[in-house]
């Protein structure tokens, strides 16, 4: 299983990078979503799969797994729900007052 | 804490206090709060003399960094006492000087006092540290606020210029000093001064003694801008006259001697010191005093003037260190009487030279230029700024009876003496240091003349002035009065300073070889016989006299030698070069692509993690023990790299949102399968309020095209984005099979309810065990949150090329847009969020056992409002919801915020939290614990962010 998970996050990196490395600003902020499940799937797998219970004592089990990732991921989802809005709302208010959502025109040059 | 900490600190107190009490009392010249305090500290270092003359010393000392041997430990003997008296005695006149200088209607002088005051700090700072790295500090922060006082008049491009580079040139010099104590700590382990003295005698074997030697010299050399260094000096003449009489000729250029004269005794005895510090000394004494004489700004004269006579002070301290050659022996008092006459011309050059540029401030306040070719005759109008010039100039030129006149013979005794020094090649040099002091003096006494007469004496030329002149009023004339009369004092009666102030200052520079049971005794006369010191006085008075009469005639003499070759000019070349070439090579890659910014930052991971995985052979694939994979697992991966993969490949902007929406929804199903109910729930609304939010800015956002692009573009991103692929499934694999280290998560699986009272362990890692980074994370989902609502709200500047966006017909109110017209939804939707409210608040609560908790409580809240939005519109919602998120969220931080500092009532650390078990009738058994409140404000901050987030986009016409 963590073999395929490791491919599989190589995979969720390699889009990821490769639509920010895009010109278009809404292919960016998509990429940056697909990076940060890649990092999560990373921290998780990081621990090995499927070890024990979920990590509730409730559930009395003889192992859980490992619970530090997962604290880790979640505060993870969180901010990056906060940095996709606010990327979001950045290109749209970009592309709303230049009216274009081309990187290579946005560059910004101190020379201009 | 001692009496001589608060020496240093209270002057920075005032820099505080100063702009206040200007407030409170505008129409007070600034200049008299301050006043009293130089002249308290004067009477306080005073009054220290008895017990620092009986050889006690007083010190203090508190702990700064005591892991590195860094201390805030101060001490006075002789020499810093001298100094401190320098600084505050100087310092009081100044300030009484500066008060009828700088005009209270026309000057920002707030700003002035409080540099002053800053500068006066760090000064007595520098002085009276006994840590090399306080002493840094101090150092440069006195070149900091010199730099603040000449740039004083910041809107003349000179005084801009000037600071610039006094500041670039000591702070250079600064640093270079920093490596040498850098490089003394290693040799001798510790930072602080006396004990580095102690340690002298294994000092010397050091194979980085020369190194740490050559770089302590550079600091001291360019702040008493010693040749080549010298060149920020004439520049700093821009700043206000009292600050040039203070920092530029009193003081701060002191501050290299000081140094100097503070370490001689590691450093003395060693042919390189002996030549570097009398050798520069000797070659500025005579290059300032030839520069001076062909100068016609009064000021620039007396800075040339400056910079030689600290050349004279440096090399006498140089041909002092020679006495380290005989330590033990007669001949140690022979050649340290060379220190006597540094220390006892360093005072006098305070007295005369402050003396003389307070008159040359006069001179050009009263008249409104310092040029000599414009001035002169003022000798009637202006009787007593005459007379005080006269002193000062006479002094300095060597002439009897005054202070001058005595140091200059002691330091003709010891270049004469120096040549019977039988060690570091004197015997064959020595006899040129007579002769180039020899002529330098007389370039001395020529432009002392200069300064007196050309102002002074000849024709008056009054037609030529901006101002009428007449004498300046009473106040600022009494504190070069004051000094005048010292030089005339410190003339007749030199012995006044010698047994109070030379011989403590002398016994903590020559501690180390005198005799048992010998003392210093210092004892100047005024007359000495018929030697040849008093021959050569006497040949440097005619020919002197000879060059100020040909001056005016001889073009040698008034101009320049040649043009073309300048040190400020090669400093100014320099500059202009550093600034092209850093400047060609930033643009070389600061290309203004966000894209190439990113190549960069993703080359590196690849090359770092690359490296380091390779170099230290950490790859390791490791197949035993992998979970199994089932049939079900194998297609959701199958459907994540699906998704993934499409989504480049999607040409319109719907198709590209829902794939990687889809993509999200099976790394849910991956934290379900991999036990991790809470990411699985938070994933889940994440994902939901996610593509809602992209499909609520739909219409906004720009369509998405058809990249046209050229093939290698692809490829690079291709390959860019495939390596760092690669090496991330290289790394998860590498981590998953190998474990370096012992993890600490179990840790947090005995304690969690042990320590915590809480079953579900990640709940418990983010609200107890963690909580501080919780905190920090939620204040950056607030500011996320506003930033969202200000973008927003940020009013675009209409331009006429702004063109609408919208389509024909198409509603702006994006919730309008998409507001379904079905009823079933519409009705069943109001049941749905009240249940899921409730939800929210029930995940919430159980959090602390069972799966849920504040982020994923607050997250599903917010997800009901979007709900509700969606089926009713978002003007509705804002008239029944009368709810500011905004506010919202600020209280939700404050809540977590007062909950950690709760504990300190309890006397714990923040964020500790405690609880405990109650039995509530209805309810049953219930947990109230503090970390629930803190999860509550974590769960009000994330309704209010997301809800800012979704009802600012939703309403933005």
């Amino acid at each position: 299983m963590e073999l395929y998970m490791s491919l599989a996050i190589g995979v969720l990196f390699t889009v990821g990078i490769y639509l920010i490395l895009s010109k278009s600003l809404l292919r960016i902020v998509l990429g940056s979503s697909f990076l940060s499940h890649g990092v999560h799937l990373l921290l998780l797998t990081m621990s090995r799969l499927k070890t024990g219970a979920p990590p509730l004592l409730d559930e009395k089990a003889e192992a859980y797994v490992d619970p530090l990732p997962q604290a880790l991921i979640l505060t993870s989802i969180v901010i990056s729900f906060g940095v996709t809005s606010f990327l979001l709302v950045l290109a749209y208010k970009a592309y709303k007052k230049l009216g274009t959502d081309d990187m290579e025109e946005l560059r910004g040059n101190e020379n201009e | 804490m001692s009496v001589i900490h608060f020496v240093i600190i209270l002057p920075f107190l005032f820099a505080l206090i100063v702009p206040i009490a200007n407030k409170i009392l505008p129409k007070v010249h600034t200049g008299w709060f301050v006043l009293p305090l130089p002249i308290a500290i004067f009477v306080l270092l005073l009054s220290m003399i008895p017990s620092i003359e009986n050889g006690s010393e007083i010190s203090g000392s508190l702990p700064w960094i005591p892991s590195l041997g860094i201390g805030f430990d101060v001490y006075v003997d002789g020499l810093s006492l001298l100094f401190g008296l320098l600084i505050a005695g100087i310092g009081s006149l100044v300030l009484l000087y500066s008060i009828y200088y700088l005009d209270k209607s026309k000057e920002k002088l707030s700003y002035f006092y409080v540099y002053l005051m800053l500068f006066m700090g760090a000064m007595f700072g520098l002085v009276l540290s006994d840590n090399l790295m306080v002493l840094y500090a101090f150092w440069e922060l006195t070149s900091i606020s010199s730099f603040l006082l000449i740039a004083f008049w910041d809107r003349r491009e000179r005084s801009r210029y000037g600071a610039l580079k006094s500041m670039v040139v000591t702070v250079c010099g600064g640093l270079a000093m920093f490596a040498g104590f850098a490089l003394l700590y290693v040799m001798s382990g510790t930072f602080g001064i006396r004990e580095l003295l102690e340690t002298i005698p294994q000092l010397a074997e050091h194979k980085l003694f020369i190194t740490a030697m050559l770089l302590v010299l550079a600091g001291a050399f360019t702040k008493s801008a010693q040749f080549p260094f010298h060149i920020w000096l004439p520049d700093a003449m821009e700043a206000p006259t009292p600050v040039s009489a203070y920092l530029h000729s009193a003081t701060m250029v002191k501050a290299g001697i000081y140094l100097v004269a503070r370490l001689s005794p590691v450093f003395s005895g060693h042919a390189v010191w002996l030549w570097m510090v009398s050798g520069v000394g000797l070659l500025t004494l005579i290059y300032g005093s030839y520069r001076a004489i062909k100068q016609t700004d009064l000021k620039a004269l007396l800075a040339f003037s400056t910079i030689s006579q600290l050349g004279l002070i440096m090399s006498l301290l140089g041909m002092g260190s020679a006495a380290a050659f005989y330590p033990g022996t007669s001949q140690y008092l022979f050649f340290a009487k060379a220190t006597t006459a540094a220390i006892f011309h360093l005072i006098n050059h305070a007295v005369f030279k402050g003396a003389l540029f307070m008159a040359v401030g006069i001179v050009d306040h009263e008249t409104g230029t310092r040029d000599i070719r414009k001035l002169g005759g003022l000798m009637a109008v202006m009787p007593i700024t005459f007379t005080i010039t006269l002193l000062g100039a006479f002094s300095m030129a060597g002439i009897p009876p005054f202070g001058g006149f005595l140091s200059k013979e002691m330091f003709f005794t010891a270049l004469l003496q120096i040549r019977e020094l039988s060690f570091a090649s004197m015997q064959l040099w020595g006899s040129l240091f007579p002769i180039v002091a020899w002529v330098a003096s007389v370039f001395t006494f020529a432009y002392s003349l200069l300064l007196v007469f050309r102002t002074f004496s000849g024709k008056a030329q009054f037609e030529k002035l901006e101002k009428k002149p007449h004498e300046a009023p009473l106040g600022m004339l009494i504190p070069p009065l004051v000094l005048a009369s010292l030089v005339v004092m410190f003339g007749l009666f030199p012995n006044l300073l010698s047994h109070t102030l030379i011989e403590p200052a002398m016994a903590a520079i020559h501690f180390t070889g005198l005799q048992p049971q010998e003392q210093f005794m210092v004892s100047i006369d005024m007359w000495h016989g018929w030697n040849t010191e008093l021959y050569m006085t006497i040949g440097v008075a005619i020919v002197g006299t000879a060059i100020f009469i040909l001056q005016r005639r001889a073009a040698w003499v008034s101009k320049p030698l040649t043009n073309r070759v300048s040190l400020s000019g090669a400093y100014d070349d320099g500059q202009r070069l550093l600034d092209n070439v850093a400047g060609r090579l930033t643009r070389l890659y600061m290309t203004g692509s966000v894209r190439h910014y990113l190549i960069y930052i993703f080359l590196f991971l690849v090359l770092s993690l690359g490296l380091t995985m390779w170099l230290e052979g950490a790859f390791a694939l490791n197949t035993e023990g992998m979970a199994t994979t089932s049939f079900y697992e194998a297609v959701v991966i199958g459907a994540l790299v699906l998704s993934a993969i499409a989504v480049p490949f999607a040409n319109s902007r719907l198709m590209a949102i829902i794939l990687t929406g889809m993509a999200g929804y099976m790394v849910t199903l991956f934290f379900v399968i991999f036990r991790a109910p809470d990411l699985a729930l938070t994933q889940l609304i994440v994902e939901t309020v996610s593509v809602a939010l992209f499909l609520l800015c739909f219409y906004h956002l720009p369509k998405l095209k058809k990249e046209l692009v050229r093939l290698p573009f692809k490829v690079w991103n291709l390959l860019i984005a495939a390596s760092v692929g690669a090496v991330m499934t290289l790394i998860a694999l590498s981590a998953s099979g190998s474990r370096k280290f012992e993890s600490i998560s179990d840790y947090f699986i005995e304690n969690s309810y042990k320590l915590a009272g809480g079953k579900n362990i990640v709940n418990v890692i983010l609200v107890d065990f963690r909580g501080f980074d919780t905190m920090l994370e939620i204040v950056v989902l607030g500011i996320a949150s506003y930033g969202i609502y200000a973008l927003i709200r940020l009013k675009v500047k209409e331009d006429e090329n702004d063109r609408p966006l919208g389509h024909d017909g198409m509603k702006y109110d994006v919730y309008a847009g998409i507001r379904s017209n079905d009823v079933i939804l519409r009705t069943v939707a109001k049941l749905v969020v009240v249940l899921v409210l409730i939800y929210s608040m029930y995940l919430f609560y159980m959090g602390h056992h069972h799966s849920g908790g504040g982020f994923i409580g607050g997250l599903m809240a917010s997800a009901a409002l979007l709900l509700l939005a969606i089926t009713n519109g978002v003007d509705k919602i804002a008239r029944i919801v009368r709810v500011d998120f905004k506010r919202l969220t600020a209280i939700g931080i404050l809540i977590a915020l007062l909950t950690g500092t709760g504990s300190f009532l309890a006397n714990v650390p923040f964020l500790s939290h405690t609880f405990g078990y109650f039995d509530i009738p209805l309810l049953g058994e219930l947990e109230l614990a503090t970390a629930t409140l803190f999860d509550l404000g974590v769960y009000l901050t994330v309704i209010g962010v997301a809800s800012t987030i979704l009802f600012t986009i939703g309403r933005d016409k």
